[in-house]
């Protein structure tokens, strides 16, 4: 099984992917531009999720919110996402409407600003207070993605702030602001298009250079302050956060291998090992043998730059203390640095991995979004076909070797949530219910 | 510059939802088989008639708990040594109940189906469910029940069925149990349940993907063959509202910078008359980014991060609901807008570009729907739990085509009713009470989470 690739790169510096398939009449676009929260100034957290709000407020020639109705009444779906590495924007459409979804992208990446105003700036500013009460202040463990950076990276590293923000932070956000990160960022140059589905590649090539071809490429990004880490964090890292949360959960964190790297693919097969569906290390001897753990699982981060996560998930029965939890999850840890794992462990999330892989580019939006991940990060769109092999021929070895030098005790951070206790009283309610 | 000219599109490229068979087994068994060859990707997806509305009265519970169990062990292979076997394989497995049916649905690669189909009528058709793993799973859906408490997103919605709906009504309770139903549950409950349900006329198995129809049906036919045969009936079921009256109900969340709102009332069964009517008319009101709520809301005044309104589809009547967030401050000035969208989509025919808004975006999003072969196999499971035309979904945009502006209008005096709206919030009592006692919106109750 291979997804076709082709590139092209235009004069202005934009790269392009296009991948047919002409299974059904559909076709996905896709940008990745190569700025994400790592790249905001001091003072200015959560701007570039911010500014992604600010791109679907109308160009020079499409009005506020027409984005998303030209690309609803298409018959298409789209958004856009912010991380700390890359922002993109996305939609699938019918296939006769791809010149449209072209040339919306055009539009807002070559003549954003003529359509930017401190009114829409101040709702979207609303907006997202609203989503960051939403996702992180009003819901359980919705902290733990700043909490944890602020306790992984140290403070002067570009990851180690909040992606969606300070209110302060948010609320000190100008049109300034907004003009200066446009004119930096949000360049050909800096970016990646990806188109995936059925399209006629002639086509869709006279179309993108007829769009995209006229933008001027930019003037170049300010670096990035170093990045690069020590494998290891060097010492134990610990926070405990009581909060309004029902019950105990541990995030234990691992410094590990930057995303693609050959030992990247060691440290996936880990984490799918370690915490990947029910027959998981962590899930099979906490929540099935042991019955301490609501629910156990394990991820990574997939950072390219200075060096990725991967972070342990471990939610306690009721009746677990928070000492319990962490022994129960430690040991575990010790275990599998002690003694290493087994070929048939690494043979089962190789499998889970390559099924989710394959079923996950039936879509074309999933296919285009990965087009841009491997040429944003690599310049290497093909990647795309070498994931099941590279996965493939991650030895057992290999994982024991990135076990011995990752899971050891200078290199755990812990980030533990607790219930905070009677925060909810009764004569509290009857304050608030009041005299009615 | 980019050119202002904006692009028309070009010729529309024909598309049909996948060519599909459905056959009976002489054991009874139904088969919906549909090949896709697209990726060496196949998905498994069997459904049984034993969802939750089938919990007996104070066993609230055991369908879900039944369905969570399929996969925790047979008479020869314990619960951890099946589960190893289906991932060997690399199959992703999930198994559970909702409202209408109980579901358990594989996906793997081509070269791993047979091995992973064969265990999967293996699981399904000779469950041991053993003692310690009833007792987990009723204690790890007690952890879930205690996680809502401080999860104001679950909370409103469970809340919301709990005000909505009689205390006689399957609806008005939580479709997975209740601490205290789900406490009382039994083994044995469990294996009257599957003895009661499981059998092969309640049973259907949807295979979507790279095989061929004939290759399906025989693969299904050698995995399946020991289920007894015969078929459950299905008591009557209750949908009656709590109340007529409109009431506001705040579940008080000490601090809560957000309130979690659902605003809405007992809405219509999914095989309508009026399906299509009411699904544009819905897509107008809050069912799309560009719809009247959320742009109101969210756009008009930056009060949330998204607000929406939909009809659960159930085989009785669902809910509709307005469902959203918004900053405590504005709670009440949001609720008066919501209620003001309801009432205007019931007394004014809406205009032609919002027409043809929620209709060009529902008839042209149809192919994209369609992408992965889970999502066709629930699209063929929605053909037979809510026993649709054989058609349906040949003619889906045709009939999306077909509703005009006083079709909506119609359906939305038939099927919004503004009298009887049941709000929840859940929120910080302090801080709202007042404002929402201004509002005209229903006599207020406090209650604590």
């Amino acid at each position: 099984m291979r997804i076709p690739v082709e590139t092209l790169r235009l004069d202005n510096g934009l790269f392009v992917t296009l991948s047919e398939d002409h299974t059904a009449p559909i076709v996905a676009v896709n940008l990745w531009y190569h700025v994400g929260s790592a790249n905001e100034k001091t003072g200015r957290t959560g701007f570039a999720h911010l500014f992604e709000h600010m791109l679907f407020q109308g160009s020079a020639h499409v009005g506020s919110n027409e984005h998303f109705e030209l690309i609803q009444r298409a018959g298409g779906t789209l958004n856009g996402s912010t991380w700390l590495e890359r922002t993109n924007y996305f939609e699938t459409v019918p296939s006769n409407e791809l010149a449209l979804a072209l040339w919306l992208e055009a539009d807002r990446m070559g003549e954003l600003l003529p359509a930017m105003t401190q009114e829409k700036l101040d709702t979207q500013r609303d907006v997202v207070k609203n989503e960051r009460r939403w996702a992180v202040d009003n819901q359980p463990y919705g902290t733990m993605l700043e909490k944890l950076q602020e306790l992984v990276f140290p403070p002067t590293h570009p990851f180690q702030h909040s992606l969606i923000g300070s209110m302060e932070d948010l609320s000190a956000a100008s049109l300034d602001d907004v003009a200066q990160f446009f004119a930096t960022y949000y360049t050909p140059d800096n970016a990646v298009l990806s188109v995936a589905g059925d399209f006629d590649s002639a086509i869709a090539r006279s179309l993108i250079s007829g769009y995209f071809g006229p933008i001027p490429r930019g003037k170049g990004k300010p670096p990035l302050p170093p990045m690069t880490l020590s494998p290891v964090f060097g010492t134990r890292l610990r926070e405990v956060v009581h909060d309004n949360v029902s019950l105990t959960r541990l995030f234990l964190a691992f410094r590990s291998p930057v995303f693609g790297s050959d030992d990247y693919y060691a440290a996936s097969v880990a984490a799918a090992l370690l915490g990947m569906r029910k027959g998981s290390r962590l899930h099979r001897a906490l929540v099935r043998d042991r019955q301490v753990a609501a629910d156990a699982g394990a991820f990574t981060f997939d950072l390219a730059k200075g060096s990725d996560l991967l972070v342990i998930d471990v939610t306690a029965r009721p009746e677990i203390s928070v000492a319990q939890l962490e022994e129960e999850v430690e040991r575990e840890v010790d275990l599998i640095h002690r003694e290493g794992v087994s070929t048939e462990e690494v043979e089962r999330a190789v499998a889970l991995i390559e099924t989710d892989l394959i079923a996950s580019l039936q879509s074309a939006g999933e296919r285009a979004d990965r087009l841009s991940m491997f040429a944003t990060y690599f310049g290497q769109p093909e990647l795309i076909n070498e994931q099941v092999d590279r996965y493939r021929s991650v030895s057992t070895q290999r994982v024991n070797e990135l076990v011995v030098a990752r899971f050891g005790e200078n290199n755990r951070a812990s980030l533990i949530y607790v219930p905070r206790e009677g925060v909810e009283t009764e004569s509290m309610l009857a304050a608030a219910a009041g005299a009615s | 510059m980019v050119t202002a000219l904006r692009p028309k599109p070009g010729p529309v490229r024909s598309y049909r939802f996948p060519e599909f068979i459905d056959q009976k087994l002489p054991s009874g068994i139904r088969v919906v088989t549909a090949p896709v060859r697209k990726l060496p990707v196949v998905t498994v997806l069997v459904i049984i008639d034993a969802g939750s509305t089938n919990d007996p009265t104070d066993k609230e519970g055991v369908a879900a708990l039944t369905a969570g169990l399929l996969l925790e062990g047979t008479a020869r292979l314990n619960g951890a040594a099946l589960t190893e076997k289906f991932e060997r394989l690399g199959t992703s497995l999930e198994s559970g109940a909702d409202w209408d049916s109980a579901f358990v649905k594989i996906t793997a690669l081509s070269d791993k189906l047979e091995a992973a189909t064969i265990l999967l009528g293996e699981a399904l058709s000779e469950p041991a469910f053993p003692e310690r793993e009833v007792e987990r799973l009723k204690a790890e859906r007690l952890a879930e029940i205690l996680q809502l408490e401080t999860e104001p997103r679950g909370l409103a919605d469970e809340k919301f069925s709990e005000f909505l709906y009689s205390p006689e009504s399957r609806y008005s309770k939580p479709d997975e149990g209740s601490t205290e139903s789900v406490s009382g549950l039994s083994r044995a409950d469990v294996q009257e349940f599957y003895r009661a349900r499981y059998r092969t006329g309640s049973t259907t198995v949807i295979v979507t993907g790279d095989i061929s129809a004939d290759d399906a049906r025989a693969l299904v036919g050698r995995a399946f063959q020991g289920w007894a045969s015969g078929s459950a009936s299905s008591a009557k079921l209750i949908t009656a509202s709590r109340s007529s009256r409109k009431t506001v109900h705040i579940v008080h969340k000490q601090d809560a910078p957000q309130s979690e709102l659902r605003v809405g009332h007992v809405g219509v069964p999914r095989k309508h008359p009026k399906f299509f009517s009411t699904l544009v008319m819905n897509a107008v009101l809050g069912g799309l980014f560009g719809s009247r709520i959320n742009l109101n809301l969210r756009e008009v005044h930056g009060y949330t991060y998204g607000a929406s309104s939909y009809y659960d589809w159930r085989r009785g009547a669902g809910p509709f609901v307005v469902s959203t967030a918004v900053q405590s401050e504005v709670t009440a000035p949001a609720l008066r807008e919501i209620f003001f969208e309801i009432e205007r989509i019931r007394s004014e025919s809406i205009s032609g570009e919002e027409l043809s808004l929620a209709k060009d975006y529902l008839d042209g999003v149809f192919p994209i729907r369609y992408e992965t072969t889970a999502a066709i196999a629930s699209a063929l499971a929605s053909l037979v739990i809510y026993e649709l035309p054989a058609d349906y979904y040949d003619t889906y945009r045709r009939n999306i085509r077909d509703v005009s502006s006083d079709g909506v209008l119609d359906a939305a005096k038939a099927h919004l009713h503004p009298h009887e709206l049941q709000t929840i919030v859940v929120g910080d009592a302090r801080v709202i009470r007042d404002s929402l006692a201004q509002l005209d919106i229903g006599d207020l109750q406090i209650h604590e989470s």
